[in-house]
């Protein structure tokens, strides 16, 4: 796959060369025997033109690795919807390393005491943007039945949530759509307005 | 058992104060003075090598107010022992038993943690479940369920939580399962369980 990316009158436009039956090697090797190549056949067919917004957006939406924030039994849940039965790596999200730099969604699963609201909002600031969060489950989204002195009202108070799922706690199915609602939010974003605006300007 | 009470009450004729048994268990109280030394005597000659816990009780309202409880059990001789010391709120300092059982000292951290008082001469006194600066003891009585306002510039901060009408709690009652559960109940309910009964 090649990208190519030019910007004429205010539009941006993303050309993605899909190399269908192709290896890297043989795109390489054709440039050589061809060279200068002003019109290459095999080129119609295989390129999509879209917007960068979309593009971007279709590729960070399918691959969102998990920064799975397991702090009750909202975790369990969370480990059942990695697992065979639900199977969340069906929506790109299955890589949870425990690995905040890596990290793309913090799934909040559980009860967030004052004492551990310092650790979590510590990994959230280590992970890169773009980041998302999901507040999954009652406790995670409000603190849910611990209306207490030692429990955070709900991690809202902390760092910016974009999902919250209810459930006490949620089905694995309800975090999968929880992801998938997640999913259709990354699309609308302004993806490159918002976040590569110095690369925007430099071109 | 009954003779390693006799030897405690033999050895410190005047520390111990009183002596109950309860459902074949013995609870000591002794004077707050007196416990590192019959923490020692009860750990060195009578063989109490197992601190299980260590707990405080806030009776608010009344004087002394704080009581320290120390539950001690015999590996060897299989028995159990409780000891009970009373602290005043104007004092609310206690001996460290650390040095005595190790285990104390996260015990003792919980303890001036959640109630206030403190240990002299404990190796390590911070807080072990709120974080440094948090300016309250919530396992006190006059501190509320829901928590208070707190702010501790770049560590944390808390707000009071939402109790939507509660507390909620129980009531013992011999009534059924929808009187006993769990909801909000206000002050003079409390105190009258048989109108709870009747309009449950």
């Amino acid at each position: 796959m090649a990208v190519g990316c030019n910007r004429t009158g205010g539009a941006v436009f993303f050309k993605i060369r899909l190399a269908a039956g192709e290896s890297e090697n043989t795109l390489v090797g054709m440039s050589n025997t061809l060279s200068p190549v002003a019109y290459d056949a095999k080129i119609e067919g295989n390129v999509i033109f879209t917007q960068v917004d979309a593009a971007i957006n279709w590729m960070r939406s399918n691959s969102l690795w998990p920064m799975p924030m397991g702090l009750a039994c909202c975790a369990i849940e969370l480990m059942a919807a990695s697992s065979s039965r639900f199977d969340i790596s069906r929506f790109g999200a299955e890589v949870m390393r425990f690995s905040p730099r890596q990290a793309d969604v913090m799934i909040v699963a559980g009860t967030v005491t004052y004492k551990m609201a310092l650790a979590v909002k510590r990994i959230w600031d280590q992970m890169p943007e773009p980041k998302w969060c999901i507040a999954m489950g009652a406790c995670a989204s409000s603190g849910g039945m611990y209306r207490s002195y030692a429990v955070l009202q709900g991690i809202d108070h902390l760092i910016p949530v974009d999902v919250y799922i209810s459930g006490c706690p949620p089905r694995p199915e309800a975090l999968l759509d929880g992801l998938m609602r997640l999913q259709k939010k990354i699309m609308g974003e302004n993806a490159v307005q918002d976040q590569k605006r110095e690369l925007l300007e430099s071109i | 058992m009954i003779e390693t009470i006799q030897k405690i009450r033999a050895a410190f004729p005047n520390a111990v104060l009183n002596e109950t048994f309860f459902r074949d268990e013995y609870s000591l109280t002794i004077a707050i003075s007196s416990l590192r030394d019959i923490c020692l005597h009860a750990r060195d000659v009578l063989g109490f090598n197992y601190l299980i816990d260590v707990s405080s009780v806030d009776h608010f309202g009344e004087e002394p107010r704080f009581e320290m409880v120390y539950e001690l059990y015999s590996m060897r001789d299989r028995i159990h022992l409780r000891l009970k010391a009373t602290v005043s709120e104007d004092d609310c300092q206690a001996p460290t038993v650390s040095d005595i059982w190790p285990t104390a000292d996260w015990h003792e951290r919980e303890v001036y943690d959640m109630m206030g008082i403190r240990f002299v001469d404990h190796p390590d006194l911070r807080r072990i479940l709120m974080w440094e600066g948090f300016p309250y003891h919530p396992l006190r009585k006059d501190f509320p369920l829901e928590g208070k306002h707190s702010d501790t510039p770049g560590v944390a901060f808390s707000h009071p939580a939402p109790l939507a009408g509660g507390p909620f709690v129980t009531v013992p009652t011999d009534g059924t399962t929808q009187v006993r559960e769990p909801r909000a109940r206000h002050a003079e309910d409390l105190t009258t369980p048989e109108k709870i009964i009747a309009n449950p």
